[in-house]
């Protein structure tokens, strides 16, 4: 019994780290969701290119860990704003379905350029050993890059969520996602903004990629793409364009991904991903706006 | 104040204002009257930079500003406020007539402009924490009115403000065009209320299918056995 305990415990902990990734991805995608009314694609390979700055830079350059983070994000945000200038930009007076397409293709690219610099074969990730050293809280092992990624997640919620509310590109941020020719009435620079949440989103992505690399311990070209998606299920689960949406829908997926994984008989813990999925639809199915959606969630 | 020269526009390949001219000297209030259709909303968004014409140039203060994008026009003092108000529904009544202020630097005018707006319109002091979708029609459309004066208007655009209101609430907003007037702030009032227009207004543009058909001082226009009979209900 106290195994059994122990053992979904150690399943839910597990959902929270996976869940606080989903969150900072899902940030991104609702951030500029809110805004452009864009889904785009290319977030999560946004954030296998930050892995693998990372990985060069560490094995190449022995540079410190903390040295290459910030680098990653530099390149993360430089590749997000690059995307957005010539992907999106140009396509901003046409449908948001081309936009759509648009991001599709910006995420086939990344996939392809780094399988055409790093091979698409698997690659370990191992971070140091004072990062994985592990730390017991009761029946809870955590290591140490778990207890960063924690805080760090708290941090960026708390001055995020602070933004939003309290500074002046927060509130035209919630202007242009409430109504964009308004905004451009009141005089903001919606360029800005886009710009803005685009750079936030992702230099998000790049943490977030570091969090998970460090947790499966290999990477490939291609791994972004599923856990962006899951990502975006989760901003749509949580409400998208809502901040505390896309967290609450990230903790929410991951926690509950994780659960079904650890309780499940073995032969159905293949489907995570169609369980995950599966949530999804369900959850749209009683509430259409996502869970903290309001009701008329698209632009008013 | 304001010169439109010669202004087409198009939606996709149909033209829909055709070679309109119009003068607006400082401190007057100039009515755009015409039918629905007519073309008057499109020649404001084309005024503050929402959309771009075909041809043709725009000069405010004696300056081009035909090509720039709708927040430097916001700049050079030209606040539209649009069809159908437009405020951000899920914001608060003081969040919204904060983004009215949203290129203001000076603290005081900020303050000032702030009291200016819930002196005009005292319900929105009242309702300053609500969110402003819920308020009624009217009381947006007086939000949207605040929220533009914010912005230290030097020319005010308005887009039928009296659309959807209650004759004493017309009655409300007009009263308050002429206290702006008064105040020294040049405007541009399209109203498809053409007798309402006629009498508030200096000079009056009548717009027929994109085309200026008709312009002079209202006075005169609202004796007009022409004007009468298309826009005021014959007699
Ligand atoms: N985005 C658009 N795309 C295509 N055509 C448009 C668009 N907006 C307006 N039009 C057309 O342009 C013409 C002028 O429209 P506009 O909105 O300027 O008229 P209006 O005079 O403001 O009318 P109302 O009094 O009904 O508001 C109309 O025929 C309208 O159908
Ligand atoms: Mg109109």
């Amino acid at each position: 019994m106290m195994d059994a305990l122990t053992y979904f415990l150690s399943q839910f902990v597990n959902g929270v780290k996976l869940g606080s990734v989903y969150a900072m991805v899902a940030i991104g995608y609702s951030m500029v969701y809110g805004i452009l009314r864009l889904i785009n694609f290319a977030h999560g390979d946004i954030m296998t290119v930050g892995v693998y700055t990372i990985l060069v830079l560490t094995t190449a350059f022995g540079m410190p860990l903390w040295v290459t983070v910030i680098i990653s994000v530099i390149i993360a945000v430089f590749v997000g704003l690059s995307a957005e200038r010539f992907a999106y930009r140009p396509l901003r007076s046409a449908g948001e379905e081309t936009t759509l397409v648009s991001s599709l293709a910006v995420s086939i690219f990344l996939q392809n350029l780094l399988v055409m610099i790093f091979s698409p074969q698997r690659k370990a990730f191992l971070l140091s050993e004072q990062l994985t050293e592990l730390h017991s809280f009761g029946t809870i092992r955590l290591s140490t890059m778990n207890i960063i990624t924690f805080i760090t997640v708290i941090i960026v919620l708390l001055i995020l969520s602070h933004m939003i509310k309290n500074t002046r590109i927060g509130m035209a941020m919630r202007a242009c996602s409430d109504n964009m020719n308004a905004a451009k009435l009141m005089g903001i620079n919606i360029t800005s903004v886009i710009v803005t949440a685009f750079i936030i989103g992702s230099a998000l992505a790049a943490l977030s990629g570091l969090m998970l690399a460090g947790e499966y311990k290999t990477i490939d070209p291609l791994m972004g793409f599923v856990p962006g998606l899951k990502a975006f299920c989760a901003a749509v689960l949580g409400g998208i364009g809502s901040l505390s949406g896309a967290v609450l829908g990230g903790f929410v997926l991951g926690i509950a991904e994780m659960l079904f994984a650890g309780l499940m008989p073995t032969e159905f813990t293949a489907y995570r991903d169609a369980f995950v999925f599966a949530l999804l639809i369900l959850v749209l199915l009683i509430r259409p706006n996502g869970i903290l959606g309001t009701k008329d969630g698209g632009r008013s | 104040m304001l010169s439109i020269k010669n202004l087409n526009v198009k939606y996709d390949n149909i033209r829909v204002v055709h070679d309109v001219s119009l003068n607006i000297e400082n401190g007057e209030l100039i009515a755009l009257i015409g039918a629905n259709g007519a073309g008057k909303s499109t020649i404001l968004k084309t005024l503050s930079g929402l959309i771009r014409p075909e041809s043709g140039h725009i000069f405010f203060e004696g300056k081009e500003i035909t090509k720039l994008p709708s927040h430097e026009i916001v700049e050079k003092g030209i606040i539209h406020v649009p069809e159908g108000r437009q405020i951000f529904a899920k914001m608060t009544i003081e969040e919204n007539l904060k983004l009215g202020a949203y290129q203001q630097k000076d603290k005081n005018l900020i303050k000032e402009k702030m009291e200016l707006a819930f002196d005009l319109f005292p319900i929105l002091k009242q309702r300053i924490r609500q969110l402003a979708g819920t308020l009624s029609g009217g009381e947006q459309q007086m939000l949207a009115i605040g929220r533009a004066l914010q912005g230290n208007p030097k020319l005010l655009l308005l887009d039928e403000p009296s659309m959807g209101l209650s004759p004493l609430m017309t009655q409300q907003v007009f009263d308050v065009l002429t206290k702006l007037k008064d105040s020294g702030i040049t405007m541009l009032l399209v109203e498809q209320n053409a007798y309402d227009a006629l009498e508030i207004s200096d000079r009056t543009y009548i717009l027929e299918t994109g085309r200026i058909i008709m312009e002079g001082k209202s006075s005169k226009l609202i004796e007009d056995p022409k004007v009468k009979e298309a826009y005021l209900g014959g007699d």
